[in-house]
């Protein structure tokens, strides 16, 4: 069982979930996707942690070889081939490693290399074995990790917990594709609504199980509640607002660890996603 | 026109919220959301007025011909996104497709063909003194840097002329984040003091030295955890980077955002601090013509 949290807004509280989620299952797996800023390591302290680098194909040219045709460079959608006074020029950061210009070099003057884009991290926490993805800074995107980590997460413990990026684009997406449910963590603010909007739309797209958790609730109206309750969004949990809490997360302290009743929660919050999940499987299994 | 971009590395530290108060405060004329993937300064930015939207295209996206399409399996082979599946007939996912044409390259029967595709809205809300430039990307698209790109070019061509542009940017430290970071004159990074927000403070700042950008810091909602503003003010100070002051935890802050106006628009203790951060580092910003 993979299960996916999400929120488009960033700080709404994914991490919190996913680690809090991953330390009362028995034994569990969490995957941070969010390789731009992983955070999860830094709640779970993983040990024992191999580190593996994650790379992409880049052109290389042979100048040699290279004729100064520039049919590459008309190719190249992306810009990240240019003929220049010096010669025929690759701009690693803007290369999407289609391999596009090497299949059609007439020369046969390019061929690729490996660059190293950023890294995984496998380590165990108590139960939890631990995956994390790294981009490296500067890198622009974290698919290529985020791809990596995903691979052989069939033979992990579960359930699988994704923690994933903010947002609603490309990354995200890749993060949600094999997962079995979404869990989209919404907070009670107008732009915690906003953003809701647009992960919903994005799970809707992708035909993804779903329901809410609404983190940080305060007494009161909660908009992210209403937004819910008008468009009949399942919500699978509230955890209240508490400065003792928000302390223990900006201290890395994995919250169920050291409360009762958050455990029993949070407890109760990993049963009834995996009865969605066998009532989806059913539903599909048995229609 | 001096450009102040603000990004934070963690989600949710109050870029917005700053954003919106810097923007009240300086009665800035030109600026822009560049955080695409999930826009919210137009909710607090009080425009009332429709934005006018123009379709934002990424890259030409593949599509196959089924009439034309043979079945030799050459696109899916030499597709390196996995776009391309088979069932009754082969297919392009155009999520997945990044649109290089390696595909309508390789096909020998001329079955595929390039073809536009929207990816978002680019919106502009402007009158005869002021320019809001702000964007929405689809959900699930991989071309925010680009629609970045178009979101500030947006911004310049409407107000130029501007003396200052303030820029809310997007999380993280990939590609909206680079292309938001070409050309500004200072980046303020929005800290949280906790052990997630200092780890993304110093990828955060990694990413702008790379560009060659200046950063200043502040730390937002500093009293939730006294110890760890401690660190990023330290941290600070070892790598010399600027200081431009904290901003205590408020939630009159919550409530003010809820009715869609900014904290420097009533009168609370966050609001009070961010005016302050403001005027640091507006000397930061203007101060940089002294060096020229």
């Amino acid at each position: 069982m993979k299960i996916a949290v999400l929120s488009g807004k960033g700080g709404t509280g994914k991490t919190f979930i996913a680690t809090n989620m991953a330390a009362v299952a028995q034994e569990s797996t969490y995957v941070d996707c969010d390789v731009e800023e992983p955070n999860g390591h830094l709640f779970l302290r993983p040990k024992e942690v191999q580190v593996k680098s994650v790379t992409v194909p880049i052109p290389v040219v042979n100048e040699a070889l290279c004729n100064g045709c520039r049919k590459c460079v008309d190719f190249c959608r992306f810009g990240a081939l240019a003929y220049t006074g010096r010669g025929l020029i690759v701009l690693d950061d803007i290369c999407h490693s289609c391999g596009g210009c090497v299949l059609l070099c007439p020369e046969n003057a390019l061929t690729e290399r490996k660059k190293t884009v950023g890294e995984i991290h496998e380590g165990v926490s108590r139960s939890i074995k631990c995956i994390t993805g790294v981009l490296h800074p500067g890198e622009a995107s974290g698919v290529p990790v985020i791809s990596k980590l995903l691979q052989g997460l069939d033979q992990v413990p579960t359930p699988v917990l994704i923690d994933c990026p903010p947002g609603s684009a490309c990354t995200v997406m890749e993060s949600i594709r094999d997962a079995d449910y979404c869990i989209l963590v919404a907070e009670p603010s107008l732009f915690g609504v906003h953003n809701l909007a647009m992960v919903w739309e994005l799970v809707q797209l992708f035909q993804k199980p779903y329901g809410v958790v609404l983190n940080k609730c305060l007494p009161g109206d909660n908009p992210a509640e209403t937004f819910c309750c008008e468009r009949e969004i399942k919500i699978l949990a509230r955890i209240p607002f508490s400065h003792g809490l928000g302390f223990m997360n900006s201290q890395g302290i994995v919250a169920v660890w050291e409360d009762r009743s958050l455990h029993t929660l949070f407890a109760g919050l990993l049963e009834r996603v995996a009865k969605e999940v066998q009532r989806e499987y059913e539903a599909v299994a048995y229609p | 026109m001096k450009q102040l971009l603000i990004l934070s590395g963690k989600g949710g530290t109050g870029k917005t919220t700053i954003a919106s108060a810097f923007i009240r405060l300086s009665e800035a004329t030109a600026y822009a959301d560049c955080d695409v993937d999930s826009p919210n300064l137009h909710l607090i930015s009080g425009w009332n007025i429709e934005p006018k939207r123009t379709d934002y295209c990424g890259l030409p996206r593949a599509t196959i011909d089924p009439d034309l399409c043979i079945a030799c399996d050459l696109c899916r082979e030499h597709c390196r996104f996995s776009a391309i599946s088979v069932g009754a007939d082969y297919r392009v996912n155009t999520l997945a497709c990044e649109g290089c044409g390696v595909c309508e390259y390789v096909c020998p029967a001329g079955a595929i063909a390039m073809k536009p595709q929207v990816d978002g809205d680019l919106m502009l809300y402007a009158d005869s003194d002021r320019a809001f430039s702000t964007a929405r990307l689809n959900a699930g698209s991989g071309t925010s840097g680009l629609l970045v790109t178009q979101v500030k070019r947006q911004m310049q061509e409407k107000a130029g002329r501007a003396s200052l542009a303030i820029i809310d940017g997007s999380p993280g430290i990939g590609c909206p984040v680079i292309a938001s970071l070409s050309g500004v004159d200072l980046v303020l990074v929005v800290a949280e003091p906790s052990i997630s927000g200092i780890s993304d403070l110093g990828r955060v700042i990694a990413t702008a030295q790379t560009m060659g950008v200046e950063t200043a810091i502040c730390v937002n909602k500093y009293d939730t955890n006294l110890e760890k503003t401690r660190c990023i003010e330290e941290f600070c100070r070892s790598r010399g980077l600027p200081f431009s002051g904290k901003i205590p935890y408020d939630a009159v802050t919550m409530q003010a955002i809820n009715q869609g106006i900014s904290i420097v628009d009533i009168d609370c203790i966050a609001g009070t601090a961010v005016r302050k951060v403001y005027e640091e580092t507006m000397q930061l910003l203007l101060g940089q013509n002294d060096g020229e």
